[in-house]
């Protein structure tokens, strides 16, 4: 119970201070999922990123329930989900219901103004810790460029992208492994 | 019963936008649209509200339309409604994640989409800088190079970059001084 309780806290936290969609999230889920709280790595979390893309709903609460479910199962799912939506549920009700003129408030847009600038050089380090962890060789080069280069040009779905991207991993595991008789996946097993 | 209604229209679009927060824009729209329970101006204000207050767009702006369609209760039955489906989704998938983990094919799936998420997420940050850090939609206005920069803005973009990555505080921290500096030189 007591770590439902920390996994809800979290979360609750997690969208208490993320400003922007689910990539804005990252730098902080890194920060106490991987480092404080040492419930998984890095490259855990991007896989849960790469899912959520393409799975429906919100890519924030999509990665926080693969995260909840891995620590408690159903019932940390559903605890983390909670946690990513109470924060917005308080703030944006008052706001809907009171603060009427909120977004023209000058000290409003001032402060997000600097918050934005900030959550830019987090999601920089956060891409350059990715880019360190997750594209290994000349076919992960290739793979995150040509992404790049696809998202900021055309208008394609980034779920194209994504299960693409998955059959092409798979398509160059299978031509290597060709050449090497054993794989040691299967070794592990 | 407005509140069935409205938890069953927030279902659907939490089961059919794939793709993240701002994948439900379409879905809101028409909503708007073929119900009549909020106007197009209420669209605008949403995602207004939406960015400039913490926790995730998507969730943001179920709650707001939610809240204006039918108060306290409306706000948190929207946002329940957008939910649920991913959740359950994604539990699904969590356990044949779990059955499959030791299929080669996972692994190598993986391998294609770890670099593909960089990408994704750079692209992400590409559009950030254009709004936060680059003037570009003052550039694209009047195609003076000029524009497109704000000094003040770029030092304190390349000051952070360097803070986070000397100092490696929470980003909490970051934010909080992000939020003072903008304040304090009106940004």
């Amino acid at each position: 119970m007591s770590e439902l309780i920390t996994i809800f806290l979290l979360f609750f936290k997690m969208g208490a201070v993320t400003f922007g969609g689910g990539y804005a999230m990252l730098p902080i889920l890194r920060r106490e999922i991987v480092e404080n709280h040492r419930w998984m790595d890095e490259e855990t979390i991007m896989d849960y990123y790469a899912l959520s893309q393409g799975l429906p709903g919100i890519i924030a609460v999509n990665v926080s329930v693969f995260i909840g479910y891995k620590r408690k199962k159903a019932p940390g799912a559903f605890a983390a989900a909670l946690g990513v939506v109470s924060p917005s549920i308080i703030i944006i009700t008052v706001i809907a219901l009171f603060l009427a003129n909120f977004k023209d408030n000058l000290y409003v847009r001032h402060a997000l103004a600097g918050i934005s600038v900030c959550v830019a050089a987090l999601i920089l380090d956060a891409v350059l810790s990715m880019w360190k962890k997750g594209v290994k060789d000349k076919f992960g080069i290739a793979i995150c460029l040509v992404i790049l280069a696809l998202s900021v040009f055309t208008d394609i779905s980034p779920i194209l992208l994504v299960v693409a991207c998955a059959l092409l991993g798979i398509g160059k595991k299978s031509l290597d492994s060709k050449g090497s008789s054993g794989s040691g996946k299967e070794a592990a097993k | 019963m407005i509140y069935l209604k409205l938890f069953w229209e927030f279902l659907k679009i939490g089961l059919f936008a794939v793709g993240g927060g701002m994948a439900t824009l379409p879905f809101l729209q028409r909503l708007s649209v073929q119900t009549g329970w909020f106007s197009q101006d209420l669209i605008t204000d949403m995602i207004a509200v939406s960015e400039s207050t913490p926790g995730p767009i998507g969730i943001n702006m179920a709650t707001y339309v939610g809240c204006n369609i039918a108060g306290i209760p409306g706000g948190i039955i929207a946002t329940i409604g957008e939910v649920l489906p991913s959740v359950i989704i994604v539990i699904i998938v969590s356990k044949s994640l779990e059955r499959f983990r030791n299929s080669p094919y996972v692994g190598s799936a993986f391998y294609g989409l770890r670099p593909a998420v960089t990408g994704l997420i750079a692209a992400a940050l590409i559009g950030v800088l254009k709004v936060a850090v680059f003037n570009f939609a003052a550039f694209q206005a009047s195609g003076a190079l000029p524009d497109l920069f704000d000094l003040v803005k770029l030092a304190l973009f390349a000051a952070f970059f360097v803070l986070i990555r000397k100092f490696k505080k929470h980003p909490i921290v970051y934010i909080a001084a992000g939020a003072v500096l903008g304040l304090v030189l009106q940004l």
